[in-house]
């Protein structure tokens, strides 16, 4: 037994707690599951305005200077009885991208399922340190609040792009906006902070607060993605922080980091931004890859494939992110050389990647498949992780690079690999409805929502791959200005359309979340039949989680094991034929 | 898909293109294995009553298999990816003809060196946006940028380069059709930068004289 474990065990708090008023239960909650929820609804809030404002950019693409439906009431500048202007139109794709990311997937996977799966599946009543969870999700919340408030100030939002590249974010003429740019800065700063607080949590409570039994290699593969995920965020992080700092001192306090006519580099701060970025692209990447390996157990009722192969491809791909951020720019002006060296550790990343998906594959093969909604959308995860992550192999490879960089190609390739996670989150909504709110979504509709999905995604981001071939720069506004795009355009109508589509398919998700959380069927504490704790809880568990906090016997995926008639054995059941003292390795 | 790759003009495109191409091959192959397996996964292994899921845990020969194999085809890519990428970038061939373009926002800035042969010179010749070269000579170009980031970009070249403020870089290509060429700006350079761009004319010998005469200063 080691010492971690006992501490989790001793961590235990007794299962009765006083009543806790309106504002302790649903405001100012230190609960972790709802803090998580709390995440979930900020994810979802920031997701619709996300996805609106990818659609006046679609439509922009598409019928480029007309007004945009229903955008009359947009005061000028921002827009022109209806018609966008350049400038706004590079707000909307800095801001949309820096919602997606910041405010969408960093709340969804790793705050929601982070902060509500982490105890329950682990077996421990609550995080380590609740009250800064719950400081977490308030300064995630303020940074969201300043995000937004940047729409609002004289000069409008930064319109530099999510990538913020100086010197054009780093003068305020370059851009004509002012403190949109610094709001946003300042806004990211907060979330840097508030990510921070969450992934210290996350570590300790994993490292410290196990249920007995519970080792390491018996965690789910979700739980193993969220602490290498928490992992990376605790030292990317810091670099964004800085970086944000530098660039906005050149902005407020004269300094010239990154203005050459100061002295400074404007590659630094590129170097800088993607040393965060690209451990940020596993950040939002491995929950979903943890969250779609337990699904795809689940509902094949058969062990995943390679566990053990599974856990290292995952930390080998968060250790290799840490050496591939180069790829980013071969046509920077960096040296070639070393373009070079960043091409290899890029197509060495690549390994675990395949990895994972021929182990999806091998978790499908044998099984006894239930196509419930969950599972449509994690098998819909890996055909577009699929696209994403063979659409990269061309762009690691510098020369075919220096052709489709920053073109629609890579639009296509990160939306396949980032916009695909959208499927992972929505089969996690699905399988953990029942236990977060106790209630089942109805299924029907969510197949219907699913099909929708697949379609109107892949029509909307597949055609994005042929626009890159035919050399469609990225952030532009208005593609009819170049002739040689001419012959495109259809592909951009056809994209946009299936774009407004794909965004009015998303109706029958919102109505069935919304009907599901107050008319749903009752759900029972295991509706799906799995293994792991959080289904031992009831639905939804109450403050503290467990009546007796399980204790754990075997790995979470024994699915239509020999040991027992039903096809599946919870990792807390106690065998009584066998030898079945809990074990520790 | 790839029919829709402009029309290459330049020496080194054939090559680009080439790699483009077979790794579209590549990927293409995987991509259709994988799918393929996944829905004869799908139908074959779908829930029917009374057929229990197999007890596997895996298979360590099967996965050191899968490991094996991309990791060879990706190393032989790496390879093939670095030899194109030194004879692009590491070395440019000796100049038949020089300029220098210089980014501005909304504009490429071209410079010729006038008869003299030298920058900074009063014979220098200065226009915006127009790029004229020799058909088949080897072009050297001094891009540099004046404000912020931009991107020189010849879609039909197979050529891409960042022009950044405060650094000077040689970027060279040698065309073999004459033609008039689109170049675009290809990075986020600030509300102008959708309809920043300039033309690349490419010239036979006796047009470019005639050019040349017509436009740069006399001697």
């Amino acid at each position: 037994m080691s010492d971690s474990v006992a501490v989790g065990a001793t961590h235990a708090v007794p299962a009765h707690h006083e009543e806790l008023g309106f504002w302790r239960t649903y405001v100012f909650s230190t609960d972790h599951k709802m803090i998580g929820r709390q995440f979930l609804f900020l994810g979802f809030f920031m997701l619709v305005l996300g996805g609106l404002m990818a659609m006046m950019i679609r439509w922009e693409l598409a019928w480029p200077e007309t007004a945009v439906p229903g955008l009359k009431w947009l005061p000028e500048p921002y827009a022109y009885d209806g018609i966008i202007p350049p400038q706004t139109y590079n707000m909307l794709f800095t801001i949309h991208a820096t919602l997606m990311i910041f405010f969408v997937v960093m709340p969804i996977m790793v705050g929601c399922f982070g902060n509500f799966l982490i105890p329950l599946m682990i077996g421990a009543r609550d995080m380590a340190f609740p009250t800064l969870n719950m400081l977490s999700f308030w300064v995630g919340l303020l940074a969201g609040l300043v995000m937004l408030a940047g729409f609002f100030v004289p000069g409008g939002h930064a319109a530099a792009g999510w990538t913020a590249y100086a010197p054009l974010s780093a003068r305020a003429a370059y851009t004509g906006v002012y403190w949109g740019q610094n709001l946003w800065i300042i806004s990211l700063l907060f979330l840097g902070v508030s990510s921070l607080m969450g992934s210290i949590n996350y570590i300790t409570t994993i490292v410290n607060m196990r249920a007995t039994g519970m080792t390491y290699f018996r965690m789910p593969l979700i739980i193993w993605s969220l602490f290498i995920t928490a992992i990376l965020l605790l030292l990317a992080l810091p670099v964004l922080t800085a970086a944000l700092a530098m660039l906005l001192f050149d902005r407020a306090l004269g300094t010239s980091f990154f203005l050459p006519e100061g002295g400074g580099q404007p590659l630094l701060w590129q170097h800088l931004f993607w040393f965060f970025g690209h451990p940020e692209v596993y950040v939002l990447v491995l929950p979903a890859m943890g969250a779609t390996s337990d699904i795809l157990s689940t509902f094949s009722r058969k062990p995943v494939f390679g566990y053990h192969a599974m856990a290292f491809s995952m930390i080998a791909i968060a250790f290799l992110s840490w050496i591939v951020w180069g790829h980013h720019m071969f046509v920077s002006g960096m040296n070639p050389y070393l373009g070079t060296a960043f091409m290899m550790s890029t197509m060495v990343i690549a390994i675990p990647s395949a990895i994972k998906t021929f182990n999806w594959l091998g978790t499908l093969w044998g099984g006894s498949i239930r196509f419930t909604s969950p599972m449509l959308f994690a098998l819909g995860f890996v055909s577009n992780f699929l696209i994403g992550g063979l659409s990269g192999i061309f762009m690691a490879s510098t020369p075919v690079d220096i052709f489709i960089h920053d073109t629609y190609y890579i639009v296509a390739h990160f939306h396949y690999v980032v916009a695909g996670i959208i499927f992972a989150l929505f089969a996690s909504v699905y399988y953990w409805f029942p236990k977060m709110f106790g209630r089942m979504m109805n299924e029907p509709l969510a197949k219907v929502h699913f099909a929708l999905t697949y379609i109107f995604f892949n029509a909307t981001f597949f055609p994005m791959h042929i626009l890159g071939i035919g050399g469609h720069m990225r952030r532009i506004y208005n593609p009819t200005q170049y002739d040689f795009l001419h012959p495109l355009q259809p592909i951009n109508v056809f994209i946009t359309v299936s774009a407004l589509l794909l965004g009015l398919s998303q109706i029958t998700f919102v109505t069935n979340f919304i009907w599901s959380l107050f008319g749903g069927k009752k759900a029972e504490r295991n509706p799906w039949k799995a293994n792991t704790l959080e289904w031992v809880a009831s639905s939804p568990p109450p403050h503290g989680n467990f009546d007796a906090i399980p204790v754990v016997y075997r790995g979470p995926y024994e699915y239509s094991s020999p040991e027992v008639e039903e096809d599946y054995l919870p990792q807390n059941r106690l065998l009584i034929t066998r030898s079945s003292a809990p074990r520790t390795h | 898909m790839m029919s829709w790759l402009p029309e290459n003009v330049s020496t080194f495109g054939g090559e680009i293109d080439s790699l483009f191409y077979l790794i579209y091959y590549i990927t293409g192959a995987v991509f259709i294995l994988v799918t393929v397996l996944m829905i004869l996964f799908l139908v074959l292994y779908r829930h029917r009553e009374g057929r229990r899921a197999t007890y596997s845990h895996g298979n360590t020969a099967l996965e050191i298999t899968w490991t094996v194999i991309p990791a060879v085809i990706l190393l032989v890519l790496s390879f093939m990816s670095v030899s194109s990428w030194g004879r692009i970038k590491a070395h440019a061939p000796p100049a038949d003809f020089q300029v220098q373009v210089t980014a501005k926002q909304f504009n490429w800035e071209i410079v010729y060196p006038g008869p003299d042969g030298k920058f900074g010179t009063a014979d220098d010749f200065q226009i915006d946006n127009d790029l004229h070269v020799p058909v088949n000579k080897v072009v050297h170009v001094h891009l540099k940028s004046k404000d912020v980031i931009h991107s020189f970009f010849l879609p039909n070249l197979r050529l891409k380069q960042d022009a950044v403020p405060g650094r000077d870089i040689l970027v060279w290509f040698e065309v073999t059709k004459p033609g008039k060429y689109e170049l675009p700006c290809a990075e986020l350079c600030g509300f102008g930068h959708s309809g920043m761009r300039g033309w690349l004319y490419v010239d036979t010998p006796e047009e470019h004289e005639k050019w040349v005469k017509e436009n740069w200063p006399q001697q």
